[in-house]
C-alpha cells in the first residue's frame, strides 16, 4: 500500500510540481576580451555571450519530497560549440529517516581542494562554459543514500553518458589541434548508454571530514586520438583529435580536518583503464587571518600540491600512430593563493593564485574578484593568463591567451 | 519554625543576590537565565536583517532559521539565504558546543558543493551586517565568565545588570555589559566592548512575545555600532514552536536539500 502510494506520488509529481512552486536563478552577461593575437585561424580577440540558468523546485510532504527543474542556456558571439542548452537538474527527491532516494538528471559533487577537483566524478565538467572546470551537465542517475550512525552510503546508477564539451574553431582558448565533438570513439559497445555505477561512504568525525569512493564506468576524463582521416602525411599535420572515453575503475580518497584557523585538505585517486595505472593527487591547507589589524577583513592563504602520473608533455609519435594519449596539465605543481573576504555589505570577494610547475614547465596566473551591486546584481572580474610552457606541454597550446573576462549577472 | 520557612524560602528565592561573591552572583544569573529557556525542543523562524550604513543607505538580508535543543550540549542550526539574490539557496548549517569551537557547514548551491568552514571566524560579520557570528549563535552559559554588577532600573523594569566574559581567545570582545529583566529574565540590551576595551557596539531587544506559556522571544533586535555610525535592525517572525525537527534536519545531507 505504502509503495502504491509512492507510486502514485511520483505519478501525479508533475501535476504537484505545478501548483505551489518558486522560480529562482540568473541572468548573466559576459564579455571575453584577450590581450594577445589569436594563435589560431578563425579566433577573435572579443567574444560576449549571454547565459541563463532559471530553476524552478517545489516542495511538498513538509519537504520530504522535492522537484527540481533547472535548464541552462547560452549564446555566444562567435563559438557555436559554447552556444548550447543543457538540462543541469530534472529530478524527484526523497528523503526518509534513514534514507535518500533522487530519481533524475541532477548534479554531485565530491572534493575539498581549491584549485584541482581530482575525485568529482559523477558528472561530466562543461567545459566550454570556463576553463576552471566548476561548471557541469547535467547526469542522469538513481542514487539511494543510506544515513547511519557510521556514516552515509551513496550509491549511483548512472544511465546514459555526457561527453565533455570543447571550443571549436573560433573559440578561444583551445587545444592547438581543435577536438571534434562530432566523432567521439567509445571503448564500450554501449557507447554513451553503459549504465555507470559508483558507491561513496562519507562521513564526519569529530575535526574530519571524509569520503571514499569507487566509480566503475565511462571515464568523463577523455583521452584523445588523431584518427587515421585527420592526419595528413605529406604535411606531418593533424587536422582534428577524437575524444576517446573508456571504461575506468577509480579508486578515490577526499579528507579535509579543521584547526581552529587551519583546514588541512586531501584528495587522490587511483584508475585503471586507460593504459598505465594514473595516480594523481591534490592535497594541502588554508589558513585564515581573520580581522586583519582589527578590521572586517579576512585574509585566507592557500596552498596546493598537485600529483598526476601522467605526464603533461605531448607525444607526437603516439599521435600519429592514432594511439590515445592523455592531455593533462599538472604534474607536479604548487599551487600558492590568497583570498580577501572584505565581510563588507557588497560581498566583496578576491582570489589570486599562481601554479607553479615544479619541472620547469611554466607558470599559470588566475585572479577572480566580484561584489554585488544593490540587492539582485553581481559583477565578476577574472584574469587569467600563463608564462613560459615549454612548447612541448599541454598547456602551451594557451600560450597566447591572457585573458579578462567580466561578468555582469542579475538573479531573481 | 512556622514563620521562619517562608522567610527561608523568600531568602533562597533571592538566590543570586545572596551568593558569595559578584561572579558567582553573574554566573548564578545566567544559569538561571538558561534554565527558563531550557526545554522548548525546536523552532523555525523567518528573519529579516535591514542593514543601514552612515549614509542612511539601506539594504536586506533574508533567511529562514531552524533550531533544535541538544540535551547537554549547544543547539544546532541551520539557515538557509533568501536575500539577496546571489546567495539564494545559500544554507549554513551550525552545531553550538558548550566547550570548544563550534562546527560550522556551509552549502553553495551553484556548486552543490558542501565547505567546512573555520569556526574561528566567530567575530566577522554576518552577511556583512553589524552582527558577529557570536552574537546570533546559541547563548550558551559556558561560553563565558560572569561579574554581577549591580540592581538596576531600566525602562521601568527592574533589571539585573552583569559583566560577562568570553571564554574563547578569538572573540572580538573584551566583555558585554548585559541588562536582564528580573521577571521573566529576558535579556534588554548588551554593550559590546572590542579588543582595546572601547564600546563598540549597543543591542537593544524589543517586542518581546511568549511561546508555549514559557519562552520569550524578541522579535526586534536593534545592534548599532558606535565606532562605525552603522546600524543593524534584525526581525524575526514567523515563530513556529515544536515543529517537529529531528536530528535529520540538521546534517549534511538535509543541508543539501535546503532550498
Amino acid at each position: 500500500m505504502r509503495l502504491l502510494r509512492k507510486l502514485a506520488a511520483v505519478l501525479l509529481l508533475p501535476a504537484t510540481a505545478l501548483h505551489a512552486g518558486e522560480w529562482r536563478g540568473y541572468v548573466a552577461g559576459e564579455w571575453l576580451g584577450f590581450l594577445e593575437d589569436p594563435a589560431y585561424p578563425d579566433q577573435h580577440s572579443s567574444y560576449l555571450s549571454l547565459a541563463a540558468e532559471p530553476e524552478y523546485f517545489h516542495e511538498w510532504n513538509e519537504g520530504s519530497d522535492l522537484f527540481t527543474f533547472k535548464p541552462y542556456g547560452l549564446l555566444d558571439q562567435h563559438d557555436s560549440e559554447r552556444t548550447h542548452a543543457d538540462i543541469r537538474e530534472l529530478s524527484w527527491d526523497h528523503a526518509a529517516y534513514d534514507w535518500e532516494l533522487r530519481a533524475g538528471i541532477s548534479k554531485v559533487f565530491w572534493g575539498v581542494t581549491e584549485s584541482v577537483h581530482l575525485v568529482d566524478i559523477i558528472n561530466q565538467t562543461d567545459l566550454v562554459v570556463n576553463i576552471d572546470g566548476e561548471d557541469k551537465l547535467g547526469q542522469p542517475m538513481l542514487k539511494l543514500a543510506l544515513i547511519r550512525d557510521w556514516g552515509v552510503i551513496d550509491m549511483f546508477l548512472l544511465p546514459g553518458f555526457r561527453e565533455r564539451t570543447f571550443p571549436g574553431k573560433e573559440g578561444r582558448p583551445r587545444f592547438a589541434i581543435p577536438i571534434h565533438e562530432n566523432s567521439v570513439r567509445y571503448e564500450s559497445g554501449a557507447e554513451e548508454w553503459h549504465t555507470d555505477a559508483a558507491i561513496r561512504w562519507s562521513d564526519s568525525i569529530g575535526e574530519f571530514d571524509i569520503g571514499l569512493a569507487h566509480f566503475y564506468g565511462t571515464s568523463r576524463e577523455p583521452r584523445f586520438l588523431a584518427e587515421p582521416p585527420a592526419i595528413n602525411p605529406v604535411t606531418g599535420s593533424i587536422d582534428h583529435l577524437t575524444p576517446y572515453y573508456e571504461i575506468i575503475h577509480q579508486t578515490s580518497i577526499d579528507l579535509q580536518a579543521i584547526y581552529g584557523s587551519w583546514l588541512w585538505k586531501l584528495e587522490a585517486f587511483t584508475r585503471s583503464g586507460q593504459g598505465d595505472r594514473i595516480n594523481t593527487a591534490a592535497g594541502g591547507f588554508e589558513y585564515t587571518f581573520v580581522g586583519v589589524k582589527a578590521s572586517q577583513l579576512d585574509i585566507g592563504v592557500i596552498t596546493e600540491y598537485l600529483y598526476d602520473s601522467r605526464g603533461e608533455e605531448l607525444d607526437p609519435g603516439k599521435a600519429f600512430a592514432s594511439e590515445p594519449f592523455s592531455l593533462s596539465p599538472f604534474q607536479n605543481d604548487l599551487v600558492l593563493g590568497t583570498r580577501f573576504t572584505l565581510n563588507d555589505v557588497n560581498g566583496s570577494e578576491l582570489l589570486a593564485s599562481v601554479i607553479l610547475d615544479l619541472d620547469g614547465g611554466g607558470q599559470s596566473y588566475n585572479i577572480e574578484a566580484s561584489r554585488r551591486l544593490g540587492n539582485d546584481w553581481k559583477l565578476s572580474l577574472e584574469a587569467r593568463g600563463l608564462s613560459n610552457a615549454p612548447q612541448d606541454s599541454t598547456l602551451s597550446s594557451f600560450e597566447d591567451d591572457t585573458r579578462l573576462r567580466m561578468e555582469l549577472a542579475r538573479y531573481f | 519554625m512556622k514563620q521562619i520557612l517562608p522567610l527561608l524560602l523568600l531568602l533562597l528565592s533571592c538566590g543570586p543576590a545572596m551568593a558569595a561573591t559578584p561572579e558567582e552572583q553573574g554566573l548564578e544569573i545566567a544559569i538561571e537565565a538558561d534554565r527558563r529557556d531550557t526545554g522548548f525542543g525546536n523552532y523555525t523562524s523567518d528573519v529579516k536583517m535591514i542593514l543601514r550604513n552612515k549614509q542612511g543607505q539601506e539594504s536586506t538580508r533574508e533567511i529562514r532559521s531552524k533550531t533544535l535543543e541538544v540535551d547537554g550540549d549547544g543547539d544546532k542550526s541551520m539557515t538557509i539565504f533568501d536575500a539577496p539574490g546571489d546567495v539564494k539557496g545559500t544554507a549554513l548549517l551550525t552545531f553550538t558546543h558548550k566547550e570548544g569551537p563550534d562546527d560550522q557547514w556551509l552549502y553553495l548551491p551553484a556548486l552543490k558543493r558542501v565547505k567546512r568552514i573555520a569556526s574561528d571566524n566567530k567575530s566577522g560579520p554576518f552577511m556583512g551586517s553589524e552582527f558577529a557570528y557570536e552574537d546570533i549563535a546559541s547563548q550558551e552559559v559556558e561560553k563565558y565568565t560572569y561579574l554581577f554588577l549591580r540592581d538596576d532600573v531600566y525602562e521601568g523594569m527592574d533589571v539585573f545588570v552583569y559583566e560577562r566574559y568570553p571564554v574563547d581567545e578569538k572573540s572580538g570582545y573584551t566583555r558585554q555589559v548585559v541588562w536582564l529583566d528580573k521577571e521573566h529574565y529576558k535579556q534588554r540590551k548588551i554593550e559590546f566592548y572590542d579588543r582595546k576595551d572601547a564600546l563598540l557596539k549597543t543591542l537593544l531587544f524589543t517586542d518581546y512575545h511568549q511561546y508555549l506559556d514559557q519562552y520569550w522571544r524578541a522579535h526586534d533586535m536593534y545592534m548599532e555600532n558606535h565606532q562605525t555610525g552603522k546600524s543593524t535592525r534584525l526581525l524575526q517572525t514567523n515563530f513556529n514552536f515544536q515543529a517537529g525537527l529531528t536530528d535529520r534536519d540538521f546534517d549534511k545531507n538535509s543541508l543539501k536539500r535546503a532550498r
